[in-house]
């Protein structure tokens, strides 16, 4: 039986006390949440526990003996799992390859066949079917945890943590996620699971411990915290949770989608013939299952994928052909779903990524930058929108998950779009950080803008759309208004059955 | 600015590291790496025409260092730009020797314009377009051009259309009007030495450099593009265009290094296989960690390496290709950066889990 303990552990950044003084007890057999604000130093106490960095100061305990690790290899070999938050995959690997990395099976020669073998075996065993010879690159960010998560039990953890697990997956794949947990739970591996939505802690921990500002606050069993309590410990105010936006005065139709197709990149036929508006002042919201076509639709709306047939009409104007940075120019915002991979450049400053769209005043003017009123701008979108640190000069890079998804929402809601295409746009952000940006899409919507706002949480979806319009294998199946909406007529329709169309059968 | 010198530790380690094995090799061989350190100092910055001659060597050294690092900047590799250097020199010497009758400041400006294109179409312009319609790799086609530049060179001297008069395969000198001037008073203890007013040009270009990559929108499309195409993409960037652009500009760094080489030293065409400058920038520009103003003193110390090696060898008798072995072991240790974090934080875990337990004990 594992346990692990942590006694007094600090980490400093330059500048940045980034943990400090973090006491936690993880006992045996138990499934241990960590909750906190954004920037807590959630994913740094991870990377200090698995070998990643190094502690400034403190102990770690491992089965009451002291354990240092001075690479992620130690701790591995001391049978730390983790998952990170960011993954840590070779794209142009494969899934057995991946796995085995570090400890491949048989001497100098790599046995492919038997890798593959092990690997299938393993992640049928562990309920988390995969299959060992795709490219990890062609996977989704579902199937890549699946991955890590069998890395993990490849190398025999005896311990499982998992940073953000939930943030990058759809509600099934969350609950596929809690059969594993609560299965490896009963083989007697504790579980140390780091998430934003309360729900889910609820659901599978049975202690929580909540961090803010870099100590751990206080640890207590779940069953004695209410979802409210929670929070508001976290943030350290009152913050409401999932209220619900007040009513909309749509205006003229700003974006005008005629029977469009789009492609994906298997040449497959993603979005077929789908029609609808959005008016000025109006938050549409798309629902649907992960992979239905979202992607390729926001895409084609954006302009980075072409459409096959269809038009797109943005404020009256054709838009069908134009390029990306025409659509960025007229005034079409997006917050694409993979924050590192296209929202953001990792090693360029804060200011630098804020102007990453618009290269114009006050970042820019006739092809020179302007530094000084670029780093006032940042300075204030910075604060604005809770960017912590809030330093201009900080690498995208140096932040927490949260924060880097704060930069991206700065920048695309602060140049007062006509049209805001967000997908997930909460995503990893703490409840305190989602209040706040539910109220700037609020505001948004109501000095004007669009909003197409494509999620897989229904409760976002809920909370903010107007009208709600469900995707299903690249057709809507159905649009309802927003206000009164029920999750079991959206559930429904999420499976491709239109409400409506049942109602005239009976 | 504690962040640029954290980014400069590395190459000034490696530099070290360089100087120490050095030394280490000629204790062994019987040689005192003191003294011949020492003359390889003399020898390069010793007397007025010793840092003359290195100034003017780190010229050309400097200027493609720029273009390799303009391209590594927009996550291209440019390894042909020796082929660049050459067409810029056949350009401006042609140009040279051809207008005898311009004025010195038209007849030089027009020799290093010419020069430039000339080094912009071999890099940038063919390679990039290759690369975008038929997805041919920069590393490839830049060397192959590098190839077909320098056996033009051959073509061009050897009975070729610029060979002059006689049996040597050299091209005619170029005008008067053409060569740019020594930069060194003929007086006094300058009076035996020069140095090449092509080093101002290449400290302009420094500057200018560094100003189109951190101070325009230019330079930061193309950063952006290097770091990060596919948020480049979806900041509406054409990745095609800066893959063309950029490698443009790296070549017009190397054509302009051959114009100035040409018009500053050699003064005319000779039939010679290689300069090295292409290879050499590769390392001034690694060195440098592809920051143009790093580029300068990256440029002036291989070519002090170069000039000092030949006092070094008179003086101490340590052969002067010693020089070029240090210079390997420092592009060894530049380029395995990640050699040193790693030495390092083993090391720091070490001596923290050593104090760990005497505490312990204690
Ligand atoms: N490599 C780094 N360099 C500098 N600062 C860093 C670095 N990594 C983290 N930090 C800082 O340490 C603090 C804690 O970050 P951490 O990533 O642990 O937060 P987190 O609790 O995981 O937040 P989130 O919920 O947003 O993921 C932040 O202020 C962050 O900016
Ligand atoms: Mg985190």
């Amino acid at each position: 039986m594992t346990t692990l303990s942590i006694n007094h552990l600090r980490k400093t950044f330059p500048g940045v006390v980034a943990n400090d003084d973090v006491n936690l007890h993880i006992a045996a057999g138990e499934t241990h949440a960590i909750l906190g604000e954004n920037g807590a130093g959630k994913s740094t106490l991870i990377k200090m526990i698995s070998g990643l960095y190094r502690p400034d100061s403190g102990e770690m305990l491992l089965n009451d003996k002291v354990v240092t690790f001075s690479s992620p290899r130690e701790a591995i070999r001391a049978g730390i799992g983790v998952v990170h938050q960011h993954f840590m995959l070779i794209p142009a690997l494969s899934v057995a390859e991946n796995v085995v990395l570090g400890s491949e099976p048989g001497g100098f020669h790599f046995p492919k066949r038997l890798a593959s073998q092990k690997v299938r075996e393993l992640s049928l065993r562990a309920g988390l079917p995969l299959d060992p010879t795709t490219r990890v690159a062609d996977l989704s960010v579902g199937m890549q945890q699946r991955v890590e998560i069998v890395k993990a039990l490849y190398r025999q953890a005896r311990i499982l943590i998992l940073d953000e697990p939930t943030a990058v997956l759809t509600p099934q794949e969350t609950e596929d996620l809690f059969v594993v947990l609560r299965k490896l739970k009963e083989e007697g591996i504790p579980i140390v699971f780091i998430s934003h939505k309360l729900d889910e802690v609820r659901a599978i921990a049975d202690t929580v411990t909540v961090m803010r500002a870099g100590k751990t606050l206080h640890t207590q069993p779940i069953a004695s915290a209410s979802a409210n309590e929670l929070a508001t410990m976290m943030v350290g105010r009152e913050v409401s949770l999932n209220a619900r936006t007040s009513a909309s005065h749509p205006g003229d139709v700003t974006l005008k989608i005629r029977d469009l197709s789009v492609l994906d990149d298997r040449k497959l036929q993603a979005i077929k013939g789908v029609s609808f508006e959005l008016r000025a002042g109006e938050i549409l919201g798309v629902a649907g299952v992960d992979g239905n076509g979202q992607t390729e639709l926001v895409e084609a709306i954006v302009g980075m994928r072409s459409a096959v047939s269809g038009s797109i009409h943005f404020a009256g104007q054709d838009i069908t052909r134009d390029s990306v940075s025409t659509r960025i120019a007229l005034g079409i915002s997006y917050v694409p779903q993979d924050r590192q991979h296209d929202g953001l450049v990792l090693p360029f400053t804060l200011t630098e990524n804020l102007m990453l769209r618009d290269l114009l005043p006050p970042y820019a003017k006739r092809g020179w930058l302007t530094p000084r009123s670029a780093e006032s701008q940042s300075r204030e979108l910075l604060a604005r929108f809770d960017v912590r640190p809030p330093v201009p000069d900080a690498t995208a890079q140096s932040l927490s998950g949260g924060n880097q998804q704060k930069v991206i929402l700065a920048r695309e809601v602060s140049r007062a779009p006509r049209l805001l295409i967000a997908v997930q746009p909460t995503r990893g952000l703490d409840v305190g950080a989602i209040e706040s940006i539910h109220h700037e899409l609020e505001k948004l919507r109501d000095q004007g803008s669009a909003i197409l706002l494509v999620s897989l949480e229904l409760d976002e979806i809920l909370a903010l759309s107007d009208r709600i319009c469900v995707l299903h294998a690249g057709s809507i199946v159905v649009t309802l208004p927003g206000e009164g909406a029920s999750r079991d007529t959206i559930g429904l329709a999420m499976t491709g059955t239109d409400p409506n169309a049942k109602e005239v059968l009976r | 600015m504690k962040n640029k010198l954290q980014q400069m530790t590395v190459p000034l380690y490696a530099v070290l590291t360089g100087l120490i094995l050095g030394a280490i090799i000629m204790l062994i061989s019987g040689y005192n790496p003191l003294s011949a350190y020492g003359s390889l100092v003399v020898g390069a910055f010793g007397s007025a025409s010793a840092i003359g001659n290195t100034l003017t060597s780190a010229v050309p050294l400097i200027l493609v260092g720029l273009g390799i690092a303009v391209a590594f900047r927009a996550g291209l590799f440019n390894i042909g730009a020796e082929g660049q250097y050459w067409m810029g020199a056949i350009v401006a010497v042609w140009i040279g020797y051809h207008f005898p009758t311009l004025t010195p400041i038209l007849h030089i400006t027009l020799a290093l314009l010419g020069a430039m294109l000339a080094g912009a179409l071999w890099g940038g312009v063919i390679p990039g377009l290759t690369k975008s319609l038929v997805g041919a790799h920069e590393v490839i086609t830049t060397m192959m051009l590098s190839y077909i530049a320098i056996f033009f060179v051959h073509y061009l001297l050897e009975q070729g259309p610029m060979m002059a008069p006689g049996f040597v395969p050299q091209s005619r000198p170029i005008a008067a009007t053409a060569a740019l001037p020594n930069l060194f008073p003929a007086t006094g203890i300058f009076s035996n030495a020069t140095l090449s007013s092509g080093f101002l040009i290449a400290l302009a270009a420094a500057a200018v450099t560094h100003i189109v990559l951190f101070r325009t929108t230019f330079g930061y499309r193309l950063r952006t593009v290097g770091h990060n195409p596919a948020a480049a993409k979806y900041a509406g960037m054409s990745v095609t265009r800066f893959t063309i652009l950029s490698l443009g500009l790296s070549g017009l760094l190397a054509g302009l290094a051959g114009g100035v080489q040409m018009l500053g030293v050699d003064q005319q065409l000779n039939d010679s296989v290689s300069s090295g400058f292409g290879y050499t920038g590769i390392v001034v520009s690694l060195l440098a960690r592809n920051n143009p103003y790093a580029v300068i003193l990256a440029g002036i110390f291989f070519a002090a390496l170069s000039v000092g090696s030949q006092t070094m060898q008179i003086n101490s008798g340590v052969s002067a290709n010693m020089t070029d072995v240090i210079t390997g072991i420092i592009v060894f240790f530049v380029a395995a950066d990640r050699l040193y974090q790693y030495g390092f934080s083993r090391i720091r875990s070490r001596v923290r889990a050593k104090s760990l337990e005497r505490t312990e004990q204690g």
